[in-house]
This record gives structure tokens, C-alpha cells and sequence, in this order.
């Protein structure tokens, strides 16, 4: 009983998307500040790892949006944060999808920029006492 | 890298995350990746070999 009021106490304190912000801006960050180690280290590896497999395929970076497939790729993509500013700035990633492979590796981006805001929303919840 | 490595490697970063987010304790984390791996892996499978039979 004491301790779930701790708990709660706790939850309340200071900003309560910190986490959440940054997850978002840098995969595992958030479970970091939390003290999760080993979570935001898994987390951090496979969100990272699906990210530069689908650069390494030559996948595409959305920059605009024509279509509502461009505007979906282009959300999917921003979920990745901080990689997605970083990728584009370098100018990584395919313009143009000529081979099987980059069309592969577009959608483990866009899935790696969705992984991570399930992995901000699981911070934020943690955070808030809502998740152990 | 083969199209079946990458729906293995898709599969195994997707679980992983999956566990994690999903399920409270590491037992049930573990778990519940191992299982999403499977289902990710099998569907793979088996939607591949129908659209083998269907092309065929």
C-alpha cells in the first residue's frame, strides 16, 4: 500500500513527457531516463537496427507528401525522430525505388519510425505509473 | 540479403519491441515476442506458398 502511494507520488513529479519526448527524438532515451536498462537497450538496438537495415537496402526517405501514401510514409518516417533529421540532413537513403530491396528497406524505416512511437507511448506510461 | 532474411530480421526487431511494450513482467515479455516472432514467421510462410500455387 505504502509503496503504490510512493509510486504514485512519484508519478506525479516534474515533466511527465519528458520520456515520451525523448523516445521519440532518440529510440530507448526514454527507458533510459526511467532507469530500464535492459528495455531501452533492446529496444534501442532493434528500432536503430530495422533504421539502418532499410538505409543499408536503400530504402527512401519521404521528404514531401503529393498522395496520402506519401503523407503515411512521411508520419511513419517523422516517428523515427532525431535518425530521420540526421538521415536527411547526410542525404542517405534512396531518392527513387529502383530495386526490390529498397522498397524492402522503405517500409523497415517507416516501420522503425511506427516501432518507436509504440516504444515512446510504453515510456510515457512507465512513466506515469500506469506500467511497472 | 535474400527476401527471407529480411521478413527474419523484420520479425525479430517488430517481437522484440512488441514484447516489450505489450506485456508487464520479462517472463511474459519473452513470451509473447517468442510468439509474435512465430506468427510473423508462419504467416510469411504460408501466404508465400499460396501465392506459389495461385501463381502457378
Amino acid at each position: 500500500m505504502a509503496t503504490e502511494e510512493n509510486k504514485n507520488a512519484t508519478a506525479g513529479q516534474g515533466f511527465v513527457y519528458l520520456p515520451l519526448i525523448a523516445v521519440w527524438l532518440v529510440p530507448g532515451a526514454g527507458h533510459f531516463l526511467l532507469r530500464k536498462w535492459g528495455r531501452g537497450a533492446l529496444l534501442s538496438a532493434s528500432i536503430l537496427g530495422m533504421f539502418t537495415l532499410g538505409i543499408v537496402m536503400q530504402g527512401k526517405l519521404y521528404a514531401n507528401a503529393h498522395d496520402i501514401l506519401d503523407i503515411l510514409g512521411l508520419a511513419g518516417d517523422l516517428g523515427n525522430g532525431l535518425l530521420f533529421v540526421v538521415s536527411r540532413v547526410l542525404g542517405l537513403g534512396a531518392d527513387q525505388v529502383q530495386v526490390t530491396t529498397a522498397d524492402y528497406g522503405t517500409r523497415f524505416i517507416v516501420v522503425a519510425g511506427l516501432l518507436n512511437v509504440i516504444a515512446a507511448v510504453d515510456a510515457h506510461n512507465l512513466r506515469t505509473g500506469r506500467k511497472a | 540479403m535474400t527476401h527471407f532474411a529480411a521478413v527474419v530480421l523484420f520479425a525479430l526487431f517488430a517481437s522484440i519491441v512488441f514484447g516489450i511494450t505489450q506485456r508487464d513482467t520479462p517472463r511474459r515479455m519473452f513470451r509473447y515476442g517468442i510468439y509474435c516472432f512465430v506468427l510473423f514467421v508462419a504467416s510469411a510462410i504460408v501466404l508465400s506458398w499460396l501465392m506459389f500455387l495461385i501463381a502457378r
